[in-house]
């Protein structure tokens, strides 16, 4: 039972995982409220907007914590997630703010699908890596 | 341009009924009442199905005329001598003189008779299809039909109308195939129709068809009347006759005055009436053949008949003129020879090639077993017939193509090309079946053999065909809504088979005449998914309907009970909601938010140095000057004006005033309004202070120097402006904007417009579609003039309309000495002043459950899955949407699409426009694929086009283009069963025929072109034409009409010579055939009239007679004519007058009249017309032909 960097580092991203799995049921809820007409476009967008730089920054550095202090296989598993979020980023459309989010398109059918869809797995890959983490986490512990 | 709507009449003002609160404000008085009348007459099915297709009074005048047209009617009227008992052997007499004569005819015939059907098309047409298609009882007919039919255009009066179609669709069949066989029948029948036809066709209006009379008594009636009505000389006559013929039935006589409707074609062709009519027939041939032989039944003929009989092989059709005319000479034998005549034909034809000789030698009862055995009962039983016995008597004749095509016209909804229609079909498509998918419009063209594929005229929308024909009648108009299939293909796994895009073009707002406004106090809906009632719904009994989009069973309020029209109780089915699927309701209270705004106006003009010497200004003040009073608004409207350079000018016009008042704000960056009112005034109290500073405007900036222009800023200031109201802003852009916020950066590379690839395509920024989303929640739209000298970032600045509903009108290389740009302006100015507006407006699109939006084209913004904010709607924007799937259809027979425009009209009424567009469903791929609107998929995917050339790039659209192409032809190739791999042909439906040119008049057009230098703003601004164009105007912008206007010349000469006393008005315009866009069909020595939408080019050749010259433009020589010439001059001849005539109608359905250029051979502005013809290869693309190839070699 040794409290290493590792043991530390599994619990930051077990804390994190959490907000991200928040960010991730957030999303699907919004683009569901979109999708049911209960919500203008527009105000959605706004409040979407700024969590989408905290949630792939809070990604990146629990990732970053796994580099440190070495947890390759933790951060293989996330590295494509990583990518994708980087990749999206680049290719958001033409706006001031932060955010990926177009009020003007995000009503499009295959948008929304899109972003449904795009919701719903993240949450997945949140969940299993949560477990993991866990499991990670309780590895570390035991194993000194 | 084109007329107003006259809906706005108060509801007091009209017939307002008091009674239960609910009034009727009819838009037209008139039409209400027509509709009523109508009405009970649609009960009637067939009836109504008439009136559909053609004009509903004339239809019974033609279907009476339709037979005498033919020979026979006219001898059967003159046949009023013979006593009963004669009719039977006259027939037998005539009878034989067909099969003898005709078996003999049969082989030779054809070829020559064929020749003479397409000598006098009009008559022949339709008949020879149906002939040839039907292997019914009919069938037998065909050839014989063909000679009647020739004998018909002689007889000469006959109206030449195509009888089958009132027919055809007349009958409305429940299953497809019946309805084909029927027409076909019908068609082919024309015989029947002329022959037995008429003599049925009263018995069939009269007796269902179980009980008909024997066939033979009824016909003779029949034809009798027909003839009557038709030749007029002997109608006394032909009642005895009748009654004679009919002898133990007196109700033939009565029925006869009526007219045949549909019903009667059914019950002729259905099962069991058609078969007793030919078995009589076959009695009566029996009978004749017995009694005599074929020359002695020449030789019994009235002397003039011999004359045709004679001749022996076209006889049977020459002789029948000549009996008409003998007829009196011999009593009996006329008679004889009308009944035979028709009857005999069909006759010959059917059994003469096949049985003929059987038919003749062997006794009664044989011949009649043959017959029956080969003339299946009912409909089904015909299809079955042909195959086996007919089709090798088709194939043998060579097919008549000109017969065929003319059959179309009537009948085939999509194809009006008369043109050369060679079936392209390798397979052993027979003529039969190539006669029925005409009938049908489905028949198919060899896109490599037919490159003047062109229809002669405007193409008319395809027809949407529904179960139902009083919801036929009144479905909603195509130029409103339409769809890129009329069939709606049953399950999403269908449409992706059929690769067809499926989607809906709408005009929403369109200038309608004849709209039916009403009030009421509430407004009968859905209670599930608030679908407007409409005429499409199911009235469960009188006091629920079932909705039809979502099936909820609703209740009907008492005051829907009312008809406001007619003021009565009872039948809810005379509701103008349920008669009219346009429909507009004056919304009570519960529809607003807050009261209904008032006509907001904001003008916004660019005054920088660049503005200034393009001299916009003055054209604009001039024209809003004039039009100040015409502005929709009442009293309750507001205009203001701001000017902006480098900082932002305001003009208070505050009352007391005495002249505006200027205000100048120089902190752009964090702009303000200077003071909170009089900025924006009313105009009824103000105008002569605005009239002033309109006046006032061009002179005061016009020494600035000031190469600023802060459009940001002023944008701000605009929305704070008009924030607590919502309204117009109008903005007059001449340069890039680049002060204060929302300043742009030049990002077009001039040596690069050519380039494969187009950058900047989008926004450089968000700032104005940010600006434009604040709108439209405070419900203001920005409308854009840009008349750019140079870049001016279109692409960024359009955002402000494209997401507030706004539209964009782009004049580039705009100045003031170029009158036609001057002219031009104003014309698009004036009509934008003047037109209606709908202020605060939204617009849902419902559809029927399974389907879905998918996603929307046009300017607006998408508020939630269905709903578009519209914060101003005017009519000239159109919009499409996607539609997709979310479940199947499978248990329903048709769809609908509501369209539901609630908006505040000008004079601060609440209102809602609703169209409902009904289609039916299908389960067959050929049927989705023939079912197809070229023109709304072209509208459709030029939209996404353009979509996807924002979201990827160009070439990915322009390949788009072309694999939707090789897609839809792979799919009708899979659908027709045509062998895969490469042949010479590339077969299309005739619905999607004009596909491939129309495509590749979208990949030469400015908006997704490549190799050819463009303007990124003429881009950006034709793709956003392609978004927000209404399809009849986008059809032009994509395809211009080409016309050669020799014909209204003659025309217009030959009027002047031989009647010059009725050629004012009513003279109609000769129809001129459309031509594609090839400079093959150009001619020195011709005048061409281009019509691309807002212009409209003359080009005048080299060698055009000095006269027409002198007539037309009012020049001696061509060399007269500058090189930019704008305008036509002003002449006094009638050759001048009918081109003005022409272009009036040219521009009927514009929004404002086009600019006329006039375009010498020689002149340098020749490269705007040639560039134009699309169908020509030039550097950098294809000839319609090398694209043609490319689609075949890709297609497997």
């Amino acid at each position: 039972m040794v409290f290493n960097f590792t043991a530390f580092t599994y619990i930051v991203a077990l804390i994190g995982d959490a907000f991200l799995i928040f960010f991730a049921i957030f999303h699907v809820i919004a683009f569901d409220e979109l999708k049911t007409d209960y919500k203008n476009p527009i105000d959605q967008c706004n409040s979407l907007n700024p969590l989408v730089l905290p949630e792939y920054l809070l990604h990146i550095f629990l990732n970053l914590l796994f580099l440190v202090c070495g947890e390759w296989f933790s951060l293989a598993i996330n590295i494509p997630l990583i990518a994708y979020h980087i990749w999206r980023y680049k290719t958001r459309p033409v706006m001031s703010g932060a955010g990926l989010y177009d009020p003007t398109t995000v009503l499009k059918t295959d948008t929304l699908s899109r972003n449904m869809r795009e919701g719903w797995i993240k949450l997945a890959v949140y969940l299993i890596s949560f477990f993991y983490y866990i499991y990670g986490m309780v590895y570390s512990l035991i194993s000194t | 341009m084109s007329a107003y709507n006259q809906n706005f009449v108060p509801p007091a003002a009209g017939t307002a009924n008091g009674n239960q609160g609910i009034s009727l404000v009819n838009g037209l008085p008139g039409a209400v009442p027509h509709h009523q009348q109508q009405s009970p007459p649609a009960a009637a099915a067939p009836a109504s199905a008439q009136q559909y297709l053609q004009q509903k009074a004339q239809q019974q005048q033609q279907q009476f005329q339709q037979p005498p047209a033919q020979p026979y009617p006219g001898i059967s009227s003159n046949s009023s001598l013979p006593p009963p008992p004669l009719q039977f052997n006259s027939n037998i007499a005539n009878k034989f003189l067909p099969p003898s004569s005709t078996s003999a005819n049969n082989g030779g015939p054809p070829p020559s008779t064929l020749p003479q059907h397409l000598r006098p098309p009009t008559a022949n047409g339709p008949t020879s299809l149906t002939n040839g298609s039907n292997g019914a009882p009919s069938a037998n007919s065909s050839r014989t039909a063909s000679p009647g039919l020739i004998g018909a255009p002689q007889l000469g009066g006959l109206p030449a109308m195509p009888q089958n179609p009132q027919y055809a669709h007349g009958a409305p069949l429940p299953a497809a195939v019946p309805q084909q066989s029927q027409s076909v029948a019908s068609l082919t029948s024309n015989m029947h129709q002329m022959n037995l036809n008429r003599t049925n066709g009263p018995s069939a209006n009269t007796a269902p068809p179980p009980q008909q009379l024997p066939p033979q008594q009824q016909q003779l009636p029949l034809a009798n009347p027909m003839a009557g009505s038709f030749m007029g000389s002997k109608p006394p006559n032909l009642n005895p006759s009748a009654s004679r013929v009919i002898g133990g039935p007196p109700t033939v006589g009565g029925v006869q005055p009526a007219p045949v409707p549909a019903a009667g074609q059914r019950i002729m062709y259905g099962g069991a009436p058609g078969s007793n009519e030919q078995q009589s027939q076959n009695q009566q041939n029996n009978n004749l053949q017995r009694a005599a032989p074929p020359p002695g039944a020449g030789a019994a003929w009235p002397p003039s008949l011999p004359k045709a009989a004679v001749p022996g092989i076209p006889p049977p059709m020459q002789t029948q003129q000549p009996q008409a005319q003998s007829a009196p000479f011999a009593p009996q034998q006329p008679q004889n020879a009308a009944q035979s005549a028709p009857f005999a034909p069909p006759q010959q034809y059917q059994y003469g090639q096949a049985y003929q000789q059987p038919l003749h030698q062997p006794p009664l009862p044989q011949q009649q077993q043959q017959q029956q055995q080969h003339q299946p009962p009912p409909p089904t039983g015909m299809f079955g017939a042909q195959p086996s016995s007919t089709p090798l008597q088709y194939q043998s004749q060579p097919p008549p193509p000109s017969m065929q095509s003319q059959g179309q016209h009537p009948y085939a909804q999509p194809q009006p090309t008369s043109g050369p229609p060679q079936l392209g079909a390798p397979v052993p498509l027979n003529v039969a079946q190539q006669g029925f998918s005409r009938l049908w419009g489905q028949d198919t063209i060899d896109l490599m053999q037919n490159r003047h594929i062109l229809s002669p005229a405007t193409l008319p929308a395809p027809k949407v065909v529904l179960h139902n024909q009083f919801h036929e009648s009144i479905n909603c108009s195509p130029s409103i809504m339409r769809c890129t299939v009329t069939k709606i293909p049953e399950t999403n796994s269908l449409l992706q088979k059929s690769r067809l895009p499926l989607g809906i073009v709408i005009h929403p707002f369109r200038d309608v005449n004849n709209l039916p406004v009403i009030q009421c106090i509430n407004i009968v809906r859905c209670r599930l998914c608030r679908t407007y009632i409409n005429p499409f719904v199911y009235f469960v009994d009188s006091k629920m309907w079932k909705c039809n989009l979502c099936y909820r069973v609703n209740e009907l309020p008492e005051d829907f009970q009312f008809d406001p029209a007619t003021k009565t109780y009872g039948d809810v089915t005379r509701r103008p909601e349920v008669r009219s699927s346009t429909i507009e309701f004056i919304a009570p209270s519960e529809y607003m938010l807050r009261p209904p705004q008032p006509a907001m106006y904001l003008f916004l003009f660019d005054v920088s140095i660049i503005a200034q010497q393009s001299g916009y200004l003055e054209a604009a003040c001039s024209v809003l000057n004039r039009h100040l009073d015409e502005m929709p608004g009442d009293a309750r409207t507001q205009v203001g004006f701001i000017c902006y350079d480098s900082f932002v000018h305001f003009y208070s016009m505050a009352e007391g005033l005495n002249q505006p008042h200027e205000m100048t704000l120089l902190d752009i960056d964090d702009p303000f309004l200077p003071r909170p009112d009089s900025l924006l005034v009313n105009l009824k109290e103000c105008k002569e202070l605005v009239r002033d500073l309109l006046k006032l405007l061009p002179k005061r900036f016009a020494h600035t120097h000031d190469p600023g222009s802060a459009l940001g800023a002023a944008l701000q200031v605009a929305f704070k402006l008009m924030q607590s109201s919502g309204g117009r802003i109008t903005v007059f852009q001449a340069c890039l904007p680049n002060k204060g916020p929302g300043a742009l950066e030049p990002r077009e590379d001039p040596n690069n417009r050519s380039a494969k690839d187009v950058a900047h395509l989008n926004p450089a920024t968000d700032f104005y579609k940010r600006f434009a989303l604040e709108c439209s929640g405070y419900q203001i739209a920005c409308d854009l003039f840009l008349m750019n000298q140079q870049y001016s970032d279109m692409a960024t600045i359009s955002g402000i309309s494209k997401h507030s509903g706004g539209c964009v009108h782009h004049f580039p290389l705009y100045q003031k000495t170029k009158q036609h740009m001057v002219d031009s302006f104003r014309m698009c100015f004036k009509r934008y002043l003047t037109r209606k507006i709908g202020f605060e407006a939204v617009m849902r699109i419902r559809c029927t459950r399974g389907l879905q939006v998918h996603t929307f084209h046009g300017n607006f913004f998408v508020r939630s899955t269905d709903l578009l904010s519209l914060p101003n709607v005017n009519p000239d924007a159109g919009y499409g949407m996607q539609i997709s799937y979310e479940e199947s259809l499978t248990d329903v027979k048709t769809i609908c699409f509501q369209a539901a425009l609630l908006y505040t009209n000008s004079e601060g009424e609440r209102r809602i426009r609703v169209h409902t567009v009904c289609l039916p469903v299908t389960s067959s791929l050929p049927e989705v694929m023939h079912s197809a609107d070229t023109e709304a998929i072209i509208g459709l995917l030029s939209k996404m086009a353009v979509d996807r050339s924002i979201a990827s790039n160009l070439s990915d659209a322009r390949d788009a283009f072309i694999n939707a192409t090789i897609d839809v032809f792979n799919a009708f190739k899979i659908a027709q069963n045509l062998p895969s791999g490469q042949s010479g042909q590339l077969i299309a439906p005739r619905s999607l025929a004009l596909m491939p040119l129309y495509i590749l008049g979208l990949l030469k057009h400015p908006a997704f072109r490549v190799g050819t230098s463009t303007r990124l703003d003429d881009r950006v601004y034709a793709m956003d034409c392609m978004k927000t164009l209404p399809l009849d105007q986008l059809m032009k912008f994509v395809y211009p009409e080409l016309y050669k206007i020799d014909g209204l010349i003659y025309h217009a000469r030959n009027s002047n010579a031989s009647t010059t006393e009725e050629d004012d008005e009513e003279d109609p315009l000769p129809e001129l055939p459309r031509l594609q866009l090839s400079a093959e069909h150009l001619d020195s020595r011709s005048i061409f009239l281009m019509d691309c939408g807002q212009l409209i080019m003359l080009y005048v050749g080299l060698n055009v007679p000095p006269d027409v010259l002198e007539a037309v433009l009012g020049i001696s020589s061509t060399a007269e004519l500058g090189d930019y010439v704008y305008g036509l001059p002003h002449i006094v001849s009638a050759e001048y007058d009918i081109l003005q005539r022409f272009l009036l109608r040219l521009n009927y359905d514009k929004p404002y009249s086009a600019l006329v250029q006039i375009i010498r051979d020689t002149s340098t502005a020749k490269g705007q017309f040639i560039e134009r013809l699309t169908d020509d290869r030039s550097e950098s693309s294809l000839s319609y032909y090398e694209f043609l190839q490319h689609i075949r070699a890709q297609v497997k």
